[in-house]
């Protein structure tokens, strides 16, 4: 499990994050929430070593991975996705699963990629198309199944279905729920509050880099405090 | 069998040539491989020639010996050189390689022992076509056995998305600092080489415009494609002389073909047998 | 001593200055490094050396070499940058054909002019009058070339500050897309930008050529990489770090030739370089580009 304690970021001399905790649980997914620009990038950016902690720990189970570089804490077992599709798009999709499986000592076998690219729900995928001419769902998808191809113990989605369609949202549940059955810890951002609703256990909702809330998403989305953070940016998508 | 034998004597400068020009092209395309523009390659091949000069004509040693130990000379310059580069980026990498190459052709312009801007000479020319085709031959396999590995596949990703490459757990620093050191020992190679096939050497011939020209041989055969360097360096190479009819105009018509080919193929000459995505096979 | 080092550094580092602000306005308009820059550097020495020749007065043949540089750059972008902004070719390619134009300007040189270096034969350039001023001594072809240098770059900072082409360009530096989506014309803005920037290096041509009273093939090959070192400590695509880079090589080398380093000067200039790319790689004035020209 990945344990958040008292988290502070600061980018020049502002608070980007100040005092965050937070637990993800193996075999759970946590929703972080919140409007623009309240933190939740920030939050994963730090977690996965891209920038620095000006306070507090990050652990996964019991080993302390704040302080140390990102490629470390990717091979810990930290794996995510971006906001912005950060593929290796010139590559072919099989290329890219296995530079998810960069830091596992064996090559992925062939039945793997086709297990990898089930779990993410692209199973119909070419492995040797370009991984930036697929259909930007399926892009979406392939950045998920590169991170599971790194076996990793936590998997950070950093706004996964931006850009879907209801249809192709709705599927993603789905594929959430599979993922953190199979054991891993999964923290979901998204603004989408259909899809956090229906994938979540819990939720934390982060506001100008504070956690202001915390429970179920019915709890969480029914909190005075939460209905008036998102007040200037349209209550009713927590309707 | 004759006129092979004719040919070769008529031409075996320009083959020779053609050689040590392929190797330079291949230690610039490691580094373009991983997507770092570290246009050090004509400085690293001026370090490795003037410690194998200087070890053959200054203390007699063997050649064979001074070519490995000027090798690894330029591989240890090359890993320490990307310590204080390990920030920069882009055409910010390109402009402090190539002023790193500026202080290495000033320090070899005044040193006593490089033989200041007269350079030495005086170099015994032991190293025989077949000594360099078979260097050519030792580093294309090995750069195609690590097409095999891992490494390869770090550093295609720290080609293509340096930030997602540290999310999959590649060390980019030391993909980056290792990849500069086999650019560097390889430049070495064809520096050493190079020592000891002209009668002599001088800070010149390992300045910028040495350094342009590799560079123009790598992107006309395809920035990331050894055996378009390697062709790019050997078209390139032969270029003058087929159009040494040419005369006068040889120099324009070099450069109208360089831009009609860059202009016209900027994926450089891979571009043409190229097709689909660049697989990486580990 | 020093003060006169200082003025001959003053003087060196006008031109090193005009040279360097063509360099990095390219550079802050389009992200390309224009290696084919140094060679209308040159091309314009040789323009200006033909035009006094065929007894053309000195200051207009001076103006004319430097438009026809301008005409050069334009040309340059046409045939070298243009047709690869269209495919979207990235840094690099743009880079190996500037030095193809290069190539082709320097064989074009050697062909009307040979090889031979050339001088200017008009108006007693070897015999100026040496000026004293208190501790430091100038001629007055020193303080023309110098006044001419300073002219130049005041009047673009002008055109950059106070014209609408200035804003055009400064904006299309900025965020080019932007730039378009609010109709600059992209590819005119960007043809005023290479004749200005090469108008401004040819000057710099015909000033060195008159400086040391010699056209040569090779007299761009010092200063083309110099003027690499001076953009990065100005920060590239700022012009006022340019100019005030300029003059901080300029004092660099001539404080280096006081010191008895002479020979180590280029290492210098390099070694300085190399340093500032390490400790801030964004030089003096950074990234802000043209935005504050």
């Amino acid at each position: 499990m990945l344990t958040l304690e008292n988290v502070g970021v600061r980018y020049g001399g502002v608070d980007a994050l100040r005092d965050v905790s937070l637990v993800v649980e193996r075999g759970r997914v946590l929703g972080l929430i919140g409007p623009n620009g309240a933190g939740k990038t920030t939050l994963v950016n730090a977690t996965t070593g891209l920038a620095p902690l000006a306070s507090g720990s990050v652990r996964l189970d019991d080993l302390r991975i704040d302080g140390l570089p990102a490629h470390r804490i990717a091979r810990a077992g930290v794996a995510r996705t971006y906001q912005n599709i950060r593929l290796f798009g010139a590559l072919d999709v099989h290329a890219n699963l296995a530079a998810g499986a960069f830091a596992r000592p064996q090559r992925l076998h062939d039945d793997e990629i086709r297990s990898l690219l089930e779990r993410a729900g692209i199973a119909n995928v070419d492995p040797a198309a370009q991984a930036s001419s697929l259909a930007y769902g399926d892009q979406r998808r392939l950045e998920i199944a590169r991170a599971l191809a790194a076996a990793p113990s936590v998997l950070m989605l950093d706004e996964p279905a931006a850009g879907m369609n209801p249809s192709e949202t709705v599927r993603l549940v789905d594929t959430f729920r599979a993922i953190a059955a199979s054991g891993i810890a999964v923290l979901l951002i998204e603004h989408d509050m259909t899809l956090v609703r229906a994938a979540c256990d819990a939720v934390v909702v982060l506001n100008f880099g504070e956690v202001i809330a915390r429970g179920t998403p019915s709890d969480v989305a029914r909190d005075p405090v939460v209905v008036e953070a998102y007040l200037g940016t349209g209550a009713e998508a927590l309707a | 069998m004759n006129a092979l034998a004719d040919f070769y004597a008529r031409h075996s400068q320009l083959i020779d040539q053609i050689g040590i020009n392929a190797v330079l092209a291949l230690s610039l395309s490691v580094s373009l491989q991983a997507g770092q523009l570290a246009l050090a390659q004509a400085a690293f091949m001026g370090i490795a020639a003037y410690v194998s000069a200087i070890l053959t004509l200054n203390y007699h040693w063997p050649t064979a010996a001074t070519i490995l130990v000027a090798v690894i000379a330029a591989a240890v310059v090359g890993a320490a050189l990307a310590y204080p580069v390990r920030r920069l980026r882009g055409v910010f990498l390109a402009i402090a390689t190539i002023g790193f190459g500026e202080i290495v052709r000033v320090i070899a312009n005044n040193l006593g022992v490089t033989g200041g801007a007269e350079g030495m000479s005086g170099l015994p020319q032991d190293a025989n076509t077949l000594a360099i085709y078979a260097s050519l031959a030792v580093v294309a396999l090995v750069l195609f056995l690590l097409s095999r590995t891992k490494f390869a596949l770090a550093v295609a990703l720290v080609r293509e998305d340096e930030h997602a490459a540290r999310g999959v757990g590649v060390d980019v620093g030391t993909v980056r600092t290792l990849s500069l050191a086999l650019g560097g020992a390889i430049a070495g190679l064809a520096g050493a080489l190079y020592a000891h096939s002209s009668a002599f050497i001088t800070p010149n011939d390992f300045g910028f415009e040495r350094m342009e020209q590799i560079l123009v041989w790598c992107v006309i055969g395809g920035v990331t494609s050894p055996v378009g360097a390697v062709l790019g360096a050997a078209g390139l190479s032969v270029l003058p002389e087929l159009i040494r009819f040419l005369a006068d105009y040889r120099e324009i018509t070099n450069g109208i073909i360089l831009l009609l080919v860059i202009v016209f193929v900027p994926g450089g000459l891979a571009s043409l047998w190229r097709r689909g995505p660049v697989r990486v096979r580990v | 001593m020093v003060a006169q080092q200082l003025l001959n550094g003053l003087f060196l580092g006008a031109v090193y200055a005009l040279f360097a602000v063509g360099y990095t306005l390219v550079f802050g308009v389009l992200d390309i490094l224009n290696l084919a820059h140094a060679a209308i550097f040159t091309a314009s020495a040789f323009v200006a050396f033909s035009l006094a020749a065929a007894g053309v007065p000195l200051p207009l043949a001076f103006l004319g070499a430097a438009a026809v540089g301008g005409i050069l750059g334009i040309l340059l972008d046409r045939v070298a940058f243009a047709p690869l902004r269209r495919r979207n070719a990235g840094t690099l390619v743009p880079l190996i054909s500037s030095i193809g134009v290069a190539i082709i300007i320097g064989a074009v040189l050697r062909g009307i002019y040979g090889v031979d270096e050339k001088h200017f034969t008009t108006g007693g350039l070897d015999t100026a009058p040496a000026i004293h001023l208190g501790p430091v001594t100038f001629t007055a072809v020193e303080l023309t070339i110098f006044v001419a240098a300073v002219a130049l770059m005041v009047v673009l900072s002008w055109v950059l500050r106070a014209t609408t082409l200035g804003r055009r360009i400064r904006a299309v530096a900025a965020d080019r897309i932007a730039a378009a989506l609010l109709g600059v014309d992209l590819e005119r803005t960007i043809a005023a930008t290479f004749f200005i920037a090469s108008s401004l290096g040819g000057a710099a041509g015909v000033l060195t050529g008159l400086e040391y009273n010699s056209v040569t093939l090779d007299m761009g090959s010092p200063i083309e990489l110099k003027g690499l070192a001076i953009i990065i400590l100005g920060g590239m695509g700022s012009v006022t770090g340019a100019v005030i880079g300029g003059f901080i090589i300029g004092a660099v080398e001539t404080l280096s030739i006081a010191a008895g380093l002479s020979e180590w000067r280029d290492a210098i200039t390099f070694g300085v370089m190399f340093v500032i790319l390490v400790a801030r790689p964004s030089g003096l004035f950074g990234k802000r580009a043209l935005r504050q020209a």
